[in-house]
């Protein structure tokens, strides 16, 4: 018995790989699979199928993924990544996921720091409908009892003894009863958008909270300075529409007003990629405008030359979206964006296994700080969370013996409040920016080292501070530039830190420190 | 823009229903169903229109875009997505929410459409498809005719928020009749299967599905993500029953 924390992307990716091998895994999600933060991924998964006929090959999608992580993965994590991806969409295909095709041959669009037509898409729906055709085969083990659901419960604590994991505490959001599940466990509950409410692309049933009590416990975690800015988002009210990267795969422009006249500042600075870098350098480029003679600083993304064929082909759901919740018709109007938070590369730390350092825990998806370096492309993100949790439950396996789900006599108190989210949430935000220096990271340090004095707090909040104090002086201590990472004071990268950033809890302060990036 | 949102309420293990209405200022002309429950949650205390302190709305959320179906509420009387539900498009300044009224209400606002499920797993809906392909299979990869892809795409976009099945005359919790969100489910993996593997499916869809259904199509009107369930209902019957199913697999076997 294996327990799944999440049923998102990854923990459906664990699930499954386990029940075909007659493992059975209880699936614990806040929400159910249909309603998981994957369902809105939109432009694309990456794999070197090379269905264009542009020579793409294996070798250019680990090169492209390694430079654009920035040098920050290990060889071997991104050689396995890149050479299981085609087989992982041929997979999906034979799933029935929707994939564009003309002809009877898979389409591949272009994305971002990828030089070749690489990312099989459904529209701009991609990740709703691998999910669609996930949950789908997922039934069947659940019809068979291989799978058992667990949806509407949230994981409130989790025991561990010697260095092994022992249970998991787990809260039925309907009967607020708690649950204790025995047994090694996957965690898949997603990234860090939970510590930035609102400001984020993913779903507000994200809180971090698991990241939360796991950092207390004594879990490490790996690069957590670097987080991914969308260059291309809306605000709505609630939290930040993604316009996906697709916009720009299919044709779209971003330009700026200079001097009264259009400025395309990425084509114009990037001859090579122009539109299509790498995001972390658009969202730097985009922020640095404001500091641009001439310019206000606002820039709009011009999808009005795409033709109708491709609007309606390829992404509709897109043009749908914004005419809802915007107002405007991307066809013929220039939209104004601004990055938005988007992407944790960093996270839970594990090894070449998705093993933490905690026995019989593992960890996948974007809760796993793995494959994406400093920077992750578009399109490699469902790619991560399948295969990482292929290979979690692959690898798991050896730990799984008859466990037990067992009802406590008692109820959890614990809850967070909104005034100590808030308020971490403004503490980080001021020294994690796209652009950080020495001041602002210091000041984010030691306010959360201020609010950790603080007696009246729940439980929850303080571990949620432990984690942000981690975010928090990883980039502190991080003196260099690199992806998604920007220091004014070292805009340099630097060789002594192609190093993970650890990040552990030990005695009651955060410790950081640097690691060599092949760990097994 | 002041609004009155009255929320039909239900303490976690109770009976009783009551409701309770509070004093709302919009933010911004795009503000939502869903934004006034977040911010209204956001107060501390939350207070009625009265000012009486009162605890948290009890409600589900997650991705504020259409795309997840969790916020699925009765809204003025009609059920849809808090998410997508503006407040400046409702005439009058009260807005009603209630929850869901086929499925059991946990709290407030907050249903369980745990039979959504269940009743799929009763149909035996998933691919008689499950292998994994060896690296090599020339098969592997084998794409969709670009009409079949186009019926599984629509068909993949049900969110399974449990709107068609509140607007449905003929379905009940319990009944025989599984309603309209079984049907995108059914014709995704039905476009997909050789007529060798439907028996079971369509057994469980004859019972379940064709017999029950009115054909009020009450549920095309309603469905957030616009899907035309008539379409689809109309193509799964005539895989089924009228014999126009494919001879074999579009990927064989």
């Amino acid at each position: 018995m294996v327990n799944i924390v999440g049923a998102g992307l990854a923990g459906l990716s664990a699930a499954i790989t386990l029940a075909r091998q007659g493992v059975s895994t209880n699936l614990i999600s806040v929400q159910p699979s249909e309603r998981a933060q994957s369902v809105l991924a939109e432009g694309g998964i990456n794999a070197a199928l090379d269905t264009m006929g542009e020579g793409d090959s294996v070798s250019d999608h680990y090169q492209d993924t390694i430079k654009g992580g920035c040098f920050l993965e290990s060889e071997e994590s991104v050689k396995e990544l890149t050479e299981n991806a085609p087989q992982i969409v041929r997979e999906l295909i034979n799933l029935g996921v929707p994939f564009n095709a003309e002809k009877g041959k898979l389409v591949l669009r272009n994305f971002g720091g990828q030089k070749k037509k690489r990312t099989a898409f459904a529209k701009s729906s991609t990740g709703k409908m691998i999910m669609t055709a996930l949950i789908d085969i997922a039934r069947k083990y659940e019809a068979l009892g291989v799978i058992k659901r667990y949806p509407n419960h949230e994981m409130v604590d989790i025991s561990i003894s010697e260095g092994k994991i022992e249970n998991l505490l787990v809260r039925d959001i309907f009967s607020l009863k708690l649950l204790s599940f025995s047994g090694p466990a996957i965690i898949c509950c997603g990234g860090l958008n939970g510590f930035f409410e609102g400001m984020t692309t993913g779903t507000t049933a994200n809180t971090g909270n698991v990241q939360a009590l796991l950092f207390e416990k004594g879990v490490e975690f790996a690069n957590l300075e670097f987080i991914q800015y969308h260059p291309t988002t809306v605000e709505i009210t609630g939290k930040r529409l993604l316009v996906s990267e697709a916009a720009r795969g299919e044709g779209g422009r971003l330009f700026t007003n200079k001097n009264g006249n259009r400025w395309y500042f990425m084509e114009d600075k990037y001859p090579e990629f122009g539109n299509l870098m790498p995001r972390d350098v658009v969202s730097r480029e985009m922020f640095m405008l404001d500091r641009e003679q001439g310019c206000d600083g606002q820039v709009y993304l011009d999808m009005t030359e795409i033709g109708s064929d491709i609007w309606d082909r390829k992404l509709n759901d897109l043009r749908k979206e914004l005419v809802d919740y915007i107002g405007k018709d991307p066809k013929k109007d220039p939209i104004p964006v601004s990055p938005g938070m988007h992407y944790f590369m960093g996270g839970i730390r594990v090894n070449k296994y998705h093993e933490t350092n905690i026995k019989g825990l593992y960890a996948a998806g974007e809760a796993a700080a793995r494959y994406h370096g400093a920077n992750r492309l578009g399109g490699n993100s469902m790619l991560g969370a399948i295969f990482g949790g292929k290979t979690a439950a692959e690898n798991i396996k050896k730990y799984d013996m008859p466990g037990s789900v067992k009802e406590e006599n008692r109820i959890l108190q614990d809850k967070s409040e909104e005034k100590n989210r808030k308020g971490l949430k403004g503490i980080l935000l001021k020294g994690l920016g796209i652009v950080r220096t020495y001041k602002d990271l210091r000041y984010t340090v030691d306010e959360i080292e201020k609010l950790l004095l603080s007696r009246d707090m729940p439980e929850i909040d303080r571990k949620r501070a432990y984690l942000g104090l981690a975010m928090g002086r990883s980039a502190l201590e991080r003196k260099e530039s690199r992806g998604a990472h920007f220091r004014e004071d070292y805009p340099e990268s630097s060789d002594e830190y192609r190093k993970q950033t650890v990040a552990v809890l030990e005695k009651g302060d955060v410790r950081i420190c640097f690691k060599e990036l092949l760990s097994t | 823009m002041e609004y009155i949102i009255s929320v039909k309420r239900r303490k976690r293990d109770e009976k009783n229903d009551y409701y309770q209405d509070f004093l709302y200022t919009a933010d911004s002309e795009n503000d939502t169903v869903a934004t006034a429950l977040t911010n209204l949650n956001l107060r501390e205390p939350l207070m009625d229109i009265n000012g009486f302190p009162t605890t948290m709305i009890e409600w589900e959320c997650s991705c504020l875009q259409k795309k997840c179906g969790a916020c699925a509420m009765v809204i003025n009387g009609r059920p849809g997505l808090a998410c997508a539900a503006k407040l400046k498009d409702y005439k009058k300044k009260k807005i009603s929410l209630e929850p869901l009224r086929k499925f059991p209400v946990i709290a407030d606002l907050m249903v369980d459409r745990s039979i959504l499920y269940e009743n799929l797993k009763t149909l035996a809906l998933w691919l008689r498809r499950d292998v994994e392909r060896e690296k090599d299979d020339p098969e592997i990869g084998t794409m969709l005719s670009e009409k079949d892809s186009n019926l599984v795409y629509t068909a993949s976009e049900c969110i399974q928020c449990g709107c068609c099945l509140e607007v449905c005359p003929n379905f009940y919790p319990g009944g025989s009749f599984f309603g309209m969100s079984t049907v995108p489910v059914t014709t995704r993996l039905l476009t997909e299967m050789p007529s060798t593997d439907i028996k079971e499916i369509a057994k469980g869809y004859m019972e379940h599905v064709y017999d029950g259904c009115g054909k009020s199509l009450a549920c095309m009107d309603i469905c957030p993500r616009k899907i035309p369930t008539d379409k689809l209902m109309v193509n799964s019957n005539a895989l089924i029953f009228w014999k126009k199913r494919r001879k074999k697999d579009v990927r064989k076997q």
